[in-house]
């Protein structure tokens, strides 16, 4: 059941991906909503589940992407496996540490891929600091915000019931 | 139980996935024909998922431009009216224009001309990662199209045809890094090649340090690279910077907005130059 939800929330973000990528790849700032699932999949999963959506994510992103096939999916593998590690390990529960782990995980991830593009020397990325960082900062921002919104929502319709019977009486 | 074994075991886990796709990765590098398969058979499927998608969004685009933003007409009909008569007078001109060059044309014997064949494609879906400038149209092989098409847009070049399946294609921008087309200054006819850079501009380069480049300079397809139809807009530059080498770094900001792009065309007839009348869808 759960590894239907992890591959049905992958499925979403990469259609959300490639439909709402003129929203999302804005100049220098891209957002990566795929990256974002899978870290945010690994922290409440832990890094089995982290790696293997991190590995499916990465492999169906470079399939679509014309890139070698597998380079995504290393990077996220890893990412998604670390963040699983850290999530286990460390109390990841107030929304600083969660940015910093998302923040983390980007940076981790542009280092890999950007890296093994540049060791098989098949692409060439410059300096993509800004690039990096605006990137990082856009999918911390969205994980903290996305882990706020699930933590909230299961409990908003009890809390809503409950004001509700306060009031009657 | 098997898989709760491996999920307690993520360290081996991990290792056999890494090194699953580091061979993966080995097989492709290898590899220099063409499209891989796989890739072609993930975008093939994934593009249907895009096209119910974009259908999906068009209709809810359709219902709220046609019923709910229905609000502002009047004053947008007026609008659009004052343009049509002003677009109407420039209509003209430009007749006019066309009448005294043709004119000028036969008088110089310059009979050759381009022609381009095209078809409209409506975009469908964007990049899946966002370190590949990539878009998907909603036209395939089956309507004519193949690999290394120019496609372009009424303001500009917006790329190449990479990735060609039955009824979508994988178009890579001028933006993307592994983007270049050969290109010219039309002021004054410095040639150079522009290339993606990754973010929303152009560089271009193997521009003489010598060349009369300015900031404003438009800068259109040259049509050496085979691909690109010659004289179509790449942009304006925005910034000329001596390097003290042989050339110069120029950056351009795209004549293509590729983040409201809706619509494109697809050159299908060859780019180079052809004598008679053509046709355009």
């Amino acid at each position: 059941m759960k590894a239907i939800g992890v591959i049905l929330a992958v499925a979403v973000s990469l259609a959300l991906q490639t439909t709402a990528a003129r929203f999302l790849v804005r100049g220098s700032v891209a957002v990566d909503l795929v990256l974002v699932v899978v870290v945010y999949v690994a922290l409440t999963s832990g890094p089995a589940t982290g790696l293997l959506s991190g590995a499916i994510a990465g492999l169906a992103q470079d399939a679509l992407s014309s890139s070698v096939i597998g380079i995504g999916g290393l990077a996220k593998t890893l990412v998604g496996f670390l963040a699983g590690i850290v999530g286990t390990q460390f109390i990841v529960t107030a929304s600083i540490p969660r940015f910093v782990v998302f923040f983390g995980a980007t940076v981790l991830h542009a280092c890999v891929f950007m890296g093994l593009y540049e060791l098989l020397d098949l692409r060439h990325f410059g300096t993509p600091y800004a690039v990096v960082a605006g990137q990082a900062t856009a999918n911390a921002v969205i994980g903290v915000v996305a882990f706020q919104i699930g933590e909230l929502l299961p409990g908003a319709v009890e809390r809503r019931r409950a004001g509700k019977s306060r009031l009657r009486r | 139980m098997a898989i709760l074994d491996l999920r307690q075991r993520s360290g081996y886990l991990f290792l056999v996935v890494t090194l699953g796709q580091i061979l993966l990765i080995s097989a492709q590098v290898n590899t220099k024909s063409g499209v891989p398969v796989i890739e072609k058979v993930t975008f093939g499927i994934f593009s249907q998922v895009q096209l119910g998608l974009s259908h999906g969004f068009s209709g809810i685009r359709n219902v709220w431009t046609g019923y709910v933003g229905l609000r502002n007409l009047k004053v947008e009909n007026d609008a659009l009216k004052r343009d049509l008569a002003s677009a109407q007078i420039a209509v003209q001109e430009q007749r006019a224009l066309a009448d005294r060059t043709r004119g000028l044309e036969r008088l110089l014997e310059l009979r050759e001309q381009v022609t381009l064949k095209t078809v409209a494609a409506n975009i469908i879906g964007g990049a899946a990662t966002p370190d590949f400038r990539t878009l998907t149209i909603d036209r395939g092989t089956r309507d004519g199209i193949r690999t290394d098409m120019a496609v372009i847009a009424p303001a500009g070049v917006v790329g190449r045809l990479v990735v060609p399946s039955s009824r979508a294609s994988k178009v890579q921008l001028l933006i993307d890094r592994n983007a270049a087309a050969g290109a010219i200054i039309e002021r004054t006819r410095a040639q150079g090649v522009v290339v993606g850079s990754g973010d929303d501009r152009l560089r271009l380069e193997y521009v003489s340090e010598v060349a009369d480049v300015v900031a404003g300079d438009v800068v259109v397809t040259s049509g050496i690279d085979g691909i690109y139809p010659k004289g179509f807009v790449i942009g304006r530059i925005e910034q000329v910077e001596k390097t003290g080498g042989s050339y110069k770094r120029i950056t351009i900001k795209p004549a293509v907005d590729f983040t409201s792009l809706e619509e494109v065309l697809v050159v299908l007839a060859p780019t180079q130059r052809e004598t008679g009348e053509g046709a355009s869808e």
